[in-house]
């Protein structure tokens, strides 16, 4: 792997998701993932303000104002691509229908609780479709640092941020290791870039198994 | 809505009254009825008004110059962060803010027009967001009672329309539109082109004519 943390990490997330798959990305982090998802990886992009089948940034001769994804930006449509309203969106997102969903996050309890709306004491006004999207989606993967901007560790023991969803998350990818929920613990399964599991412990409030077959046998 | 019933943006906006709750389509400016919200800004004085939108527009553009007026009272809506002004306006007191998770917020309106009391959702159960509100267990899985949402008037953009008001959205313009246009007393519509009877396929109608009330052509 290469560059910097955050296209580190979601290099390494792109590697979680497999042909044909669904996938919901969030801001920030997540919308890096196409970039490291190879051109027949046959993963199926979905956006919550009713696209399924989310192609590349647009040129820009190809700019369509009616065209964006939840983050605002100007996307493309692939060729199978549907439109619908939000309200059949979140149906999608509800009802499982959307088997990944990969956001960002402030903290991650060893519980799987997701704290990624809302910081105590500033505008707790914007929530978007996260609550929906960690409780729906089959799957949950979270891309985020190890560790907040003033260096506090982000996967904790337990969240001091206003909750997103209790017990919703599945994967937990960080520029130094992955973490498996797995039987309500958390797992250690894959140190990344030479990481040690010192590095990761020093980073990291939750308590953990250390479980690296999979690093292992990659 | 009686055929070739096209109106200007101003008689639509005479239809708002002061204390009426307005719902908004859009997805930020996507597909916002941005002729409309211009009406409503130039031509109504209309004030003291709910906004039930996804967003409250961002600074100065779209909803976000009815905000600068003063004459939102409170907003509903999943997202006022992308209006930086609107969460100034919520931090000082002078507009109410319900915050509701997104596909909580659509499900509402859609509740709201198609005649549902209200409808347990999963989403939200265990957070601030479900605070004072009824829950109950389904399936061992805890879910929260959320209440429908409607409003006197609805303000939605569709990319074109016939003059019998059926409406037919383009790409991600769609979003909240069709369910708005269901949920409100008085629907109007903004029009981006309007077309003969007849000249819509029947079967890419997604908004049939019986939901609109008045249509009005994009300026």
């Amino acid at each position: 792997m290469s560059g910097d943390p955050k296209s580190r990490i979601a290099e390494r997330a792109a590697r979680e998701l497999r042909p044909g798959e669904i996938v919901n990305l969030g801001i920030g982090i997540p919308n890096l993932i196409p970039g490291f998802l190879g051109a027949g990886s046959k993963v199926v992009l979905h956006t919550e303000n009713g696209l399924l089948g989310v192609g590349p940034r647009p040129g820009e001769d190809e700019l369509d104002p009616d065209l964006i994804d939840a983050a605002k930006q100007p996307v493309t449509a692939l060729p199978g691509a549907s439109y619908f309203d939000s309200a059949a969106s979140f149906a999608m997102i509800r009802g499982g229908h959307v088997d990944v969903a990969v956001l960002g996050a402030l903290e991650v309890s060893a519980a799987g609780d997701i704290a990624n709306w809302a910081v105590p004491g500033k505008d707790v006004l914007g929530v978007g479709g996260a609550m929906d999207l960690v409780i729906g989606a089959r799957r949950v993967i979270v891309t985020m640092t190890s560790t907040s901007s003033r260096g506090e560790p982000k996967v904790v023991a337990e969240c001091t941020y206003p909750l997103t969803a209790p017990a919703a998350v599945d994967v937990i990818i960080t520029e130094l290791s992955v973490f498996r929920l797995r039987d309500g613990k958390l797992h250690l399964t894959e140190l990344l870039d030479g990481a040690t599991v010192d590095e990761v412990a020093a980073v990291t409030t939750a308590p953990f198994v250390v479980n690296l077959e999979e690093s292992n046998a990659r | 809505m009686t055929a070739g019933a096209v109106i200007t943006a101003k008689e639509a906006v005479a239809r708002i009254r002061s204390g009426d709750t307005v719902m908004v389509g859009g997805f930020g400016l996507v597909g916002a009825p941005l002729t409309l919200i211009d009406a409503l800004v130039d031509h109504s004085d209309a004030t003291d008004l709910t906004i039930v939108s996804n967003n409250i527009g961002e600074p100065g553009r779209g909803l976000g110059k009815l905000l600068r007026q003063g004459r939102i009272r409170r907003g509903i809506s999943s997202y006022f962060t992308s209006n930086p002004e609107a969460v100034a306006a919520v931090n000082a007191g002078e507009i109410e803010a319900t915050l509701v998770p997104q596909g909580t917020f659509a499900e509402a309106i859609r509740a709201g027009g198609a005649g549902i009391g209200g409808f347990y959702t999963p989403v939200g159960a265990g957070t601030l967001l479900a605070e004072g509100k009824e829950e109950r267990l389904i399936a061992g899985v805890r879910h929260v009672l959320e209440e429908p949402i409607r409003a006197d008037v609805a303000l939605v953009y569709a990319a074109r329309a016939d003059t019998l008001g059926n409406l037919w959205y383009r790409r991600t313009a769609r979003n909240f539109n069709p369910l708005m246009a269901t949920a409100a007393t008085v629907t109007i519509a903004e029009a981006g082109e309007v077309v003969p009877v007849g000249d819509l396929e029947p079967e890419s109608v997604v908004t049939p004519h019986l939901y609109v009330d008045h249509l009005v052509a994009r300026a």
